[in-house]
Parts: structure tokens; C-alpha cells; sequence
């Protein structure tokens, strides 16, 4: 189990290294005056010059990348041309709300997506499953934004059902700042109030964020369902007189997961994407807005921050895959 | 060719794919005589902002007077070329770049995939975002960010056939006969990856009309005052909720047309890859 | 005595694309309590349909047009989906599948998979006395432990704990004979159960069955194509050819003097006694279209104009063995 999570580990080194290449090019190499470029267009030149002996932009290219990659390792990620605060704080202090958002709409699609995903496998060419497929095309094609626009349109602005934008009402007054998330640190000051209030918040975005993995999750799990029923073991666990409900949740669906779950792993990056939208337009304070921020203003030291993010989220979350997968399946721990 | 349509003829969901495909591709080539008001690309009628639909106006206007109906039809133009301009560029990087990592193997091979793995590790939308403000906001830069984006898929669907079909009886036997590499690339494998990339391409299409509408929503896109779908929601927000139509008519063109790419997709595939179809 | 399980005139039809495919004709077969009975026939005339309709879990789109089932005086056919998983499947009719491999699931030990079917089905199940929970689930371990070493397979203490794919061919099988007994059935049905085998595996299989049926006092339908694993192990016999049965009787008489042509041409065909390798011209005939008259007759060495008249009935033939041919009407 460790040596399995340990190789996953060292696999996923050189697609770092060449991340970290990737932008070191980008923003040294590419730009004709890198300090000028990190520094972003409303920079004097004393700061550009501070710029250039800070990340050593006199030295040789090879002296340099090595610098940066100390620089990134010690999550020194330099300071936000906007904000003029270390990009390393301001990402800390906005990620909890994009994670609480991530993990919300990750839920609905899994908890949602798997269920109607074996649904639509078990009455394979009956109108259940015309429906859901038909919703799923319809969940890949729709354009977030304007699905978030409808949302708001009809459940804040017609029904006043749900609030329009933030992650709390103006009216509420912030709990102690714990965790940084938002719900749970109303739960720690036991204001229920509070509580009740950033849920509310939370579920149009979460809703829009979901619809594009849910359409997935349904579409792979409902493949992996078909493809499970065909197997003889379904038949044989009939014939053994397995309770219909018992064979299809545990027995069926354990081995028609592994398509979806690694479909969860590629939609991480359709997530973080979707978030910069859904974000932007819910107004957000996560990691999306400001990098819709950073890209508006041409805030470059935080564009790169955020790819160096994403990647890494990338690459942790396909470990985790890989090992979801492990728990899953015997055979492929045994393999590693 | 022609037994690919009649098989896709059976499949009722990639007709009518197709069918939606086609009329976006005619609203795409006659937009401007189809439109009620052709002059609504760029005109503005102050006097009759913000109507609701009616018979002379059937989406409703806009905050500068201009009929939706027409612009989401002269929009269709704008969304096919960016689509098909970022496939193909697209295609014209990553289609020989998996030729050569799948045929040539070794430390080129292992450069390319990796590059190739990196980027498509991070997420279209980040990444072209983030290249089209590297170039100044525009929308031949936004194209540009797209296609720099959308490469690896390509490149990994060749470089998997191309090491499947490199692998194959029928190549060592071209070998065997003599046959140059150049030959056997392009005579040979291309010609068998060539399905799914098309495939690809297809669905790419879909995949790229709906992030170019996102760029355009976010203002990195098309300018003011093209009739962009994506920038007509963007310009819509602040006129809602009293302009309901504003926003809805672009997105529902967005949303039907990326279907249309999609289902096709999906039947083409099914056709391609016939294991997929079992499980279908 | 009645038979345990009798089946007469079964007709199963199957809708396909290309049209209603029939399946199974008209099967007929008894089998006498503590027998075991051998069902044999050629690859695709209907053996594991006719398994699946007495099991009463047909594939999408199959329908009994005709027939009846008795299993121990009552008709299986008028049992519903939930009777039968309640009160026949695992509890009264076990079951042994052809592929050892594929019939586990893969991706749950094996103690799981057979604890799961023991706690709805092993006798003490259902029984409001007995012991619960923990303790009777201690029971069905301790039973499927002593059974697996019956099975001799290696281990049983810590086989439970495996997975499928640790176990070989031949220890998967008798796992899977395990299962079929651990809520002590009367009848076990197998599939050519030791067809994925080899020789020797085979061999020891066989014989562990055949001890099994007199110590566990279960009847046995046996499935195969080999009449070398009928002669072995098999006390009846019943010949299906393309959804119908040909011929029926004690192994012995059958064995001695076969009286269906099919029969005879299938015997020939056995390397113990072949007195040809090219095995039996032409093919089954497909279950979208079937012939008028006697299904075998295209490949019948003895055809007549008779034959091809209408399907022949039910004879009674020399040797004691029910026999479907005109010469025996
Ligand atoms: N689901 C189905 N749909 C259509 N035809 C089927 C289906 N299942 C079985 N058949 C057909 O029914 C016939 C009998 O199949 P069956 O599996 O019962 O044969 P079998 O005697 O068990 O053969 P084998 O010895 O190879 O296991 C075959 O011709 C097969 O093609
Ligand atoms: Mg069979």
C-alpha cells in the first residue's frame, strides 16, 4: 500500500519538473524583459530593478532556473502587482472558498451522477435512460456562464428564492476567521445563522459548477454499468440468489466505477476551469476570481502562481485517483 | 465514406447532430441575407432598446436597439470560423508531432509526450486565458491561446495509433518490402489515424465554440461590436432581470450548437470505435 | 417416486434483431432423486438456456412459450422473480458455472462473496431461534471453512480472506463447488463445470462430485459436451440437439447401444472410440431458422423423405432410452 502510493509519487516528478519548466520559459525566456514582465505594467523601474537582483535575472539561464525552483519549493511566489501582498498569502487566505465550492459541486456530480448514471445502465434503451442521455449531451454543450445567468435570473432575481452573488449577505457579520472556510467556521463561533446563510450562498454556484461532471459521471458510470451487466459473474450472482438491490449498488457498481473515477481525475481540470467562470460571475472571493483579476489586470507573477497551482492540484489529484483506484481493485495494488 | 453515412443514417441522436451541424453552417455562409436586420451587426437604434420579443422582433432588442434575432444568426459566423480556425491550427501542430513522437520513439518521443502531458495538465481555459493576455487582448490572440491549448489532444490520439499501427504485421511488412519511412507515415498510418482524429476534431469543434464563448464573455474575445453570443450575455448582465431575453437567445445558440457538434461527435465515434458502440 | 426436478416440453424463443430466434424446442428431461443426470449435447443447442430457464433468469428479450418446470412438486414457472431468489436460488438449487475465472467477482474476496449468499439463504437464515448477527455469521465461516477443506482446497482457513484471481483454474472451481453447497441445496445444477480444465484437474473434480452427491445426499444435473464425463460420473443421460431432446435414458443402455442417429454420430466423434476425426458434417441449425421435420436430418446419415414430414415424435427404443426419430415412432 505505501510502496504503491510512494511509486504513484515518484511517477509524477518529472510531469512537475516539466511544469516547472514550462512557466520558467514562459515568463523568463519568452518575454524580452522578464523583470518588466513580472513586475506588470504599472511597475517603477526601481521595483523592476528589485525585481531583477531578487530572482537573479543577471545570472546564467541554468543559475536562474535553479533559483526559481528554490524560490517555488520555499512557496516564495512573489508579490501581486494588484494587491502588492506576497501572491503566497493572498492564495492561502482564497483558497478555502474555492476548495469548499470545488468539493460542494464534486459532491452533487458524484453523489448525483453515479446514482442516475446505473439508473440509466439498468434500463438500458427504455425511457429512463433516453432521458438522462439526452441530458447529459445537454449538460457537456451548456455554456456555465449562461447557465449561472439563467440560474440567477430565475431562482434570485424572479423567485428570491436564492441570494445573487458572494459567498455571505452583507448583512452578516463574519465569523472568526478558523479554517477560512466559510461553513465551518460559523459552525466553530455557533452562529447558525451564519451557517445557514453560506450554505444558501453556496448552492447556485455549486449547482452550475456541477452540471458539466455530473453529464460526465453519468455518461462513463452508465457505460461501466452496461459493460459490468454483460459480465458472467452478474449472472452467476443471480443464479446465487443475490438481493437485486445488494448486487446492483455494491457488486455491480464497485466494478463499474473505475472508467468514472478516472474521469473524476480529468475533471479536475474542467472544475478549476469552470470555477474561474462560475466564480467570476458569483463574485466569488476564491482562487478563480482572482486569477480572472490577475488576467484582467495582466498581473502576471499571480497568473503564474495559479498554473503552478493547478498543476500541482493536478498531479495530487491523480495520485489520489491512482490510488481510488488501488482501494478498488485488488489486482492493480497487487501489479505495482 | 458512403458506408459511414448510411450507418450513421441509423443513428437517430447523430442525424440529428448532423442536421444542426449543417443549419449553423448555413447560417454561417448566408447569415447576412437569412437576417431580418443584417445592418444590426454594428447599427444602433436608440429609440427601440430593450423591446421584448415580439413578431417583428422575435428574440427581443438589445440595450443599443439592435434586433437579437439577427445577431445570434451573423453570430453563427463568427463561431464557426474561430472554431474552425483553432481546430485545424490545432491539428496542424498536433497531428505531426504524434507522427513523430509515436514513430520515432526514443528521448523525442519521451520530450514530446511529456511536453504534451504538461500542458494538457493544465486546465484549456487557465492556460488560454493566461497565453492570450501574454499577447495582448485580441481576438486573433484569443484563436492563438486556443489552438496553443488544444494541440495535445491530437497529439495523443496519434502518437497512440501511430505506436499501435508502427507495432502492426502489415508495417514491418511494408518495411520488409522496402518501403521508406516517409512512405510509410504518410501512405500508410496517417491515413488510419485519420479517423479519430476527425472524431476529435468534431467534438473539438463543440469544445471550442463554448470556451470561445467564454473568453468572449470574459472580454478576451471578440470586441465590441461583433455579433459575439458570448459577449452579447456578458453585455446582457447589467440589464437584468428586466431584459430576459438579452441573455437567454445567445446562450440557447451556444448551447444548441455545441449539442449539434457533440452528438455528431458521439455517432462518429461509435462508428470508428465499434467496441465503444457495445456499451453504449 | 417423483423425479426432484422434471422438465417437459420446454420452448424458449429469444427476440433478436434479425427475428424470434427459438432456443430451446421442445426439452424434456427427469431427474430421479440422489441421481445424477448429464445433459449433453453440441456447443450453442441450448444447454445453458435451458439451465437459465429453470433458474428463471433468461436474457433480455427471451420468453417461455411453452412447458413446464417441477422442481420438487411445485411448478418453478409460476414463481416470481422474488420467490424464486427467496426460496429456490442458493437455498434449494444451487449452482456451479462453467468458467471458474469469470463467475467470481473480482474485485471482492472470495469469504465475502460467499457470505453474502449464505446470509439469505444458508438454512438458519430465516430460522427466528438460531443465532443472529455476529454469531451466525461465525456459523456460515466456520461451515464454509470445513467445506473448503472437504474441497481440499489449500488453506480454507485464509482462502475467505483472498481474492479470485489468487486462486488457480482447478481451486477456483472448487471454491465455486463449495458455494454451491454452502446452503445445502437438494439440487445442484453445473455448466460444464470442468471444461476450463485440464485433464487431471478434471479427473479429481469429477470424483469429488460424484463423493459428494452420496455424502451430501444432493441430486446433480451435469452439463457437458463430453461423453467422457458422462460415462464417468453420470447415472441418466439426456441428448439435446438444437433445443430439443433427442434421446433420454440410463447412461448405460445409451452407452452400449445408441439409438438416435445424432447420438451415435456424437459417440463416434469421442476419441475414446472414434472411428473418425472429422466429427459430424455440417452444422446445428440456426435458431432463426429452423428446418421443417426432423431438425437433424440435413446431417442424418440415414434420412428419409419421412423425416423431412414433420418433427417426429417420442419413441420408445430397444435399449429403454426415449428416443425422437421416425424409425423408433
Ligand atoms: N441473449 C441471446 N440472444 C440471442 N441469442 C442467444 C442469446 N443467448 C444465447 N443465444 C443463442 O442460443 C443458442 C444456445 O445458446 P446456449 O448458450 O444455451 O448454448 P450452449 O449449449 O450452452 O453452448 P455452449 O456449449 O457453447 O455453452 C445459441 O445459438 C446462441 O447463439
Ligand atoms: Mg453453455
Amino acid at each position: 500500500m505505501l510502496r504503491f502510493v510512494l511509486r504513484r509519487c515518484i511517477l509524477v516528478l518529472p510531469s512537475l519538473f516539466g511544469l516547472l519548466l514550462v512557466t520558467f520559459l514562459l515568463i523568463r525566456v519568452v518575454p524580452s524583459d522578464p523583470a518588466m514582465a513580472l513586475a506588470g505594467d504599472a511597475a517603477t523601474p526601481e521595483q523592476i530593478e528589485r525585481l531583477r537582483q531578487q530572482y537573479g535575472l543577471d545570472r546564467p539561464i541554468w543559475e536562474q532556473f535553479a533559483v526559481y525552483v528554490g524560490k517555488v519549493a520555499t512557496l516564495d511566489l512573489g508579490e501581486s502587482a494588484f494587491s502588492r501582498r506576497p501572491v503566497a498569502v493572498d492564495i492561502a487566505q482564497r483558497l478555502p472558498a474555492t476548495l469548499a465550492l470545488t468539493f460542494c459541486a464534486l459532491a452533487i456530480s458524484v453523489f448525483v451522477g453515479v446514482p442516475l448514471g446505473v439508473i440509466a445502465g439498468l434500463t438500458h434503451n427504455a425511457w429512463p435512460d433516453y432521458l438522462l442521455r439526452v441530458f447529459s449531451v445537454l449538460g457537456i454543450a451548456v455554456a456555465a456562464f449562461w447557465f449561472a445567468i439563467m440560474l440567477q435570473l430565475l431562482f434570485s432575481m424572479e423567485l428570491g428564492w436564492l441570494p445573487l452573488r458572494g459567498e455571505l449577505s452583507p448583512t452578516m457579520q463574519r465569523p472568526p476567521r478558523v479554517t477560512g472556510f466559510m461553513v465551518v467556521d460559523a459552525l466553530i463561533a455557533g452562529r447558525f445563522d451564519v451557517f445557514t446563510d453560506a450554505l444558501r450562498h453556496l448552492v447556485l454556484p455549486a449547482v452550475t459548477l456541477s452540471l458539466g461532471g455530473l453529464a460526465t459521471i453519468v455518461r462513463f458510470t452508465r457505460a461501466g454499468v452496461l459493460d459490468t451487466l454483460q459480465q458472467d459473474f452478474v449472472f452467476y450472482e443471480r443464479a446465487m440468489g443475490y438481493r437485486r438491490r445488494r448486487l446492483v449498488w455494491i457488486y455491480v457498481l464497485r466494478n463499474s466505477v473505475t472508467a468514472t473515477v478516472t474521469q473524476i481525475g480529468l475533471l479536475f481540470g474542467g472544475l478549476i476551469a469552470g470555477g474561474v467562470v462560475v466564480e467570476a460571475i458569483f463574485d466569488w472571493p476564491g482562487i478563480g476570481s482572482y486569477t480572472v483579476q490577475a488576467i484582467l489586470t495582466g498581473d502576471r507573477q499571480v497568473m503564474l502562481a495559479v498554473t503552478l497551482l493547478v498543476g500541482t492540484v493536478y498531479a495530487v489529484v491523480n495520485i489520489l485517483i491512482d490510488l481510488v483506484h488501488g482501494l478498488l481493485d485488488p489486482r492493480l495494488m497487487e501489479r505495482a | 465514406m458512403i458506408h459511414i453515412l448510411r450507418k450513421l443514417s441509423r443513428d437517430l441522436p447523430a442525424m440529428l447532430g448532423l442536421g444542426i451541424v449543417l443549419f449553423v453552417l448555413v447560417l454561417a455562409i448566408l447569415g447576412p441575407l437569412l437576417a431580418p436586420y443584417p445592418e444590426d451587426a454594428a447599427a444602433s437604434h436608440l429609440t427601440r432598446r430593450l423591446r421584448p420579443p415580439s413578431a417583428a422582433y422575435p428574440f427581443g432588442t438589445d440595450n443599443l436597439g439592435r434586433d437579437i434575432f439577427s445577431r445570434v444568426i451573423l453570430g453563427a459566423r463568427g463561431a464557426l470560423s474561430i472554431a474552425l480556425t483553432v481546430v485545424s491550427t490545432a491539428m496542424l501542430i498536433g497531428v505531426p508531432l504524434g507522427l513523430i513522437a509515436g514513430y520515432r520513439g526514443g528521448w523525442v518521443s519521451e520530450g514530446i509526450m511529456r511536453v504534451t502531458d504538461v500542458v494538457l495538465a493544465i486546465p484549456q481555459l487557465v492556460l488560454a486565458l493566461a497565453l492570450a493576455q501574454l499577447m495582448s487582448p485580441s481576438l486573433e490572440s484569443a484563436m492563438l491561446a486556443l489552438s496553443l491549448t488544444y494541440w495535445p489532444f491530437f497529439t495523443r490520439i496519434v502518437y497512440a495509433e501511430t505506436r499501435r499501427l508502427s507495432a502492426s504485421l502489415f508495417v514491418d511488412a511494408l518495411r520488409g518490402i522496402g518501403a521508406g519511412t516517409s512512405r510509410i507515415v504518410f501512405l500508410h498510418i496517417l491515413p488510419n489515424a485519420l479517423s479519430p482524429v476527425i472524431v476529435r476534431a468534431t467534438i473539438g469543434l463543440g469544445f471550442t465554440i463554448l470556451v470561445a464563448a467564454v473568453l468572449g464573455f470574459l472580454g478576451m474575445g471578440a470586441t465590441p461590436p461583433a455579433p459575439d453570443w458570448g459577449l452579447a450575455i456578458a453585455e446582457s448582465r447589467t440589464y437584468l432581470p428586466r431584459a430576459w431575453w438579452y441573455a437567454t437567445f445567445p446562450g440557447l445558440a451556444i448551447l444548441i450548437t455545441v449539442m449539434g457538434f457533440n452528438l455528431l461527435g458521439d455517432g462518429l465515434r461509435d462508428i470508428v470505435d465499434p467496441r465503444i458502440r457495445r456499451s453504449r | 417416486m417423483m423425479p426432484v426436478l422434471s422438465v417437459r416440453g420446454l420452448k424458449v424463443s429469444i427476440r433478436t434483431d434479425e427475428g424470434m430466434a427459438e432456443i430451446l424446442d421442445d426439452v424434456g428431461l427427469e431427474l430421479e432423486r440422489g441421481r445424477i443426470l448429464g445433459v449433453v449435447g453440441e456447443s450453442g443447442c441450448g444447454k445453458s438456456t435451458l439451465i437459465r430457464a429453470i433458474m428463471g433468469i433468461l436474457p433480455r428479450g427471451a420468453t417461455i412459450d411453452r412447458g413446464e418446470v417441477w422442481f420438487e412438486g411445485e411448478n418453478l414457472l409460476a414463481f416470481s422473480e422474488a420467490e424464486l431468489n427467496d426460496q429456490v436460488r442458493s437455498s434449494r438449487i444451487g449452482f456451479i458455472p462453467q468458467d471458474p475465472l469469470l463467475a467470481l467477482n473480482p474485485v471482492f474476496k472470495v469469504g465475502t462473496q460467499m457470505l453474502e449468499v449464505m446470509r439469505w439463504h444458508a438454512p438458519d437464515a430465516k430460522d427466528p431461534t438460531g443465532p443472529r448477527g455476529g454469531a451466525r455469521r461465525k456459523a456460515h465461516v466456520a461451515r464454509l471453512v470445513g467445506l473448503l477443506r472437504r474441497m481440499q482446497v489449500p488453506d480454507p482457513e485464509t482462502a475467505l480472506e483472498r481474492y479470485p484471481h489468487q486462486f488457480s483454474g482447478g481451486q477456483r472451481q472448487r471454491l465455486l463447488i463449495a458455494a454451491a453447497l454452502a446452503c445445502a441445496p437438494g439440487l445442484v445444477i453445473a455448466d460444464e463445470p470442468t471444461t476450463a480444465l485440464d485433464v487431471t484437474t478434471q479427473h479429481q473434480i469429477l470424483l469429488l462430485l460424484r463423493e459428494l452427491v452420496a455424502e451430501f445426499g444432493i441430486s446433480l444435473m451435469f452439463v457437458t459436451h463430453d461423453f467422457g464425463v458422462v460415462a464417468e460420473l453420470c447415472d441418466d443421460l439426456c441428448v439435446i440437439y438444437a433445443g430439443q431432446t433427442v434421446e433420454k435414458g440410463p447412461v448405460q443402455a445409451i452407452l452400449e447401444a445408441p439409438s438416435h442417429p445424432y447420438t451415435r454420430a456424437l459417440l463416434a466423434c469421442h476419441p475414446d472410440r472414434a472411428t473418425t476425426f472429422l466429427g459430424i458434417p455440417g452444422s446445428v441449425p440456426s435458431p432463426l431458422a429452423r428446418p421443417p421435420g426432423c431438425l437433424f436430418a440435413p446431417r442424418c446419415t440415414d434420412a428419409r423423405t419421412l423425416c423431412l414430414a414433420g418433427r417426429p415424435p417420442q419413441g420408445l427404443a430397444p435399449s429403454g432410452a426415449e428416443v425422437r426419430c421416425v424409425q423408433f415412432a
